[in-house]
C-alpha cells in the first residue's frame, strides 16, 4: 500500500466533508489523559467530588475532547504539523459514565480556503448525541508545498 | 477579579525539554493514531527529527504558566470556580521530541460578564534558539458567588 498523500489544496471545496469519526470515551480514557497532561482535577475521575461541587457527572477534560477532535483532521492532512492554528470553545461538557462511557462524533468540513496561503479552515461539528460539546472549533491546515516534507 | 492584570506579564518558565516516550504517550491520550507522532522511523521519513507532538501538547507547557497566574497573590482568581471557556493554538512549527521550550505568560483582557469574570492569558512558547513554536491563548471563567 502507497504512503498517504497530504491532499491537493486545489482538489478542495467549501462544504467538502474531510474526515468523519466516533470516539468512545470511557473512565479510562480520562485517567490515561489525566497522566499524560498532568491535569489531576478529581472532577474527571472522582464521582464523590463531582456531585459535591454540583456536576451531571465525572466529566472529560476540556483539552482531551479539543485533542482527540482534531485527529481526523490530523489523519486526513497526514502530517500534524500542518495544523498552524486550531481553536475551540467549550459550549457543553461531557459526562462520562462509569459504565457506559459516552460517545463523541466528530465531523470535519472545509469551511473556508485562502488560496494565497494554501491554507484550508476545517469546521469541526463535535456532538454528544444531538448536543454540541464545541463552538467555534476550527482547524486552519498549512496544505502548500514544503519542499520534501 | 483584579483589572489591573491585563498587560501584566510572567517571568520564563525553566526550560521544558521534550521527551520521545512523553509524546507518545500525549498522542494515545488524545487517541491519536499518525505514525508520525508515534514512531520517530516515520517521523524521520517525513522529515522530522522525531515525533511530533499532536497539535493541543504544548498545553502541558502551558499548565506551568498559568500556575503562575492562580497562584498570583492579588489575582483574585479561586481555581475552585475556574470554568476552561476558550482555547486557541498558533504554531509557526510544530513541537517535536528533543525540543527545549520555555513559555512566558502575558494577561491581554479581563472582563467582567454579572457575576462572572473571564481572563485571557498568552503562553509565548520558545525554543532553545529563542525562535517561536507556539502561542497558547486560553480564556478562563471564574464563576461568580452563587
Amino acid at each position: 500500500m502507497a504512503a498517504p498523500q497530504t491532499p491537493e489544496f486545489a482538489s478542495l471545496a467549501v462544504g467538502d466533508v474531510v474526515a468523519e469519526q466516533s470516539f468512545a470515551l470511557t473512565r479510562d480514557t480520562l485517567v490515561r489523559y489525566a497522566g499524560a497532561s498532568g491535569d489531576f482535577n478529581p472532577i474527571h475521575y472522582r464521582d464523590d467530588v463531582a456531585k459535591a461541587v454540583g456536576l451531571p457527572g465525572v466529566l472529560a477534560h476540556g483539552m482531551l475532547t479539543m485533542g482527540f477532535a482534531v485527529q481526523p483532521v490530523v489523519d486526513w492532512a497526514v502530517d500534524p504539523g500542518r495544523v498552524v492554528d486550531y481553536q475551540v470553545r467549550f459550549t457543553r461538557p461531557v459526562v462520562v459514565d462509569p459504565e457506559l462511557g459516552a460517545v463523541v462524533q466528530v465531523v470535519a468540513k472545509v469551511g473556508q480556503l485562502d488560496a494565497e496561503a494554501a491554507v484550508a479552515r476545517i469546521d469541526l461539528t463535535v456532538k454528544v448525541g444531538d448536543e454540541t460539546v464545541l463552538g467555534k472549533a476550527q482547524v486552519r491546515v498549512e496544505l502548500g508545498d514544503r519542499g520534501g516534507r | 477579579m483584579n483589572p489591573e492584570l491585563v498587560g501584566r506579564e510572567f517571568p520564563p518558565t525553566a526550560p521544558y525539554l521534550v521527551g520521545r516516550e512523553k509524546v507518545r504517550e500525549f498522542a494515545r491520550a488524545v487517541l491519536a493514531s499518525t505514525p508520525i507522532s508515534l514512531d520517530p522511523e516515520a517521523a524521520r521519513a517525513a522529515g522530522y527529527a522525531d515525533v511530533v507532538a499532536p497539535p493541543t501538547f504544548a498545553v502541558v507547557i502551558q499548565e506551568q504558566t498559568l500556575a503562575q497566574l492562580l497562584a498570583e497573590p492579588d489575582a483574585g482568581i479561586d481555581f475552585s470556580r475556574v470554568v476552561h471557556g476558550s482555547q486557541q493554538f498558533v504554531q509557526s512549527r510544530p513541537i517535536v521530541a528533543g525540543d527545549l521550550l520555555t513559555a512566558a505568560l502575558a494577561v491581554t483582557s479581563v472582563k467582567s460578564l454579572g457575576a462572572h469574570a473571564m481572563v485571557t492569558a498568552e503562553s509565548t512558547i520558545t525554543d532553545a534558539d529563542g525562535a517561536h513554536v507556539v502561542t497558547a491563548i486560553s480564556t478562563l471563567v471564574v464563576r461568580g458567588e452563587d
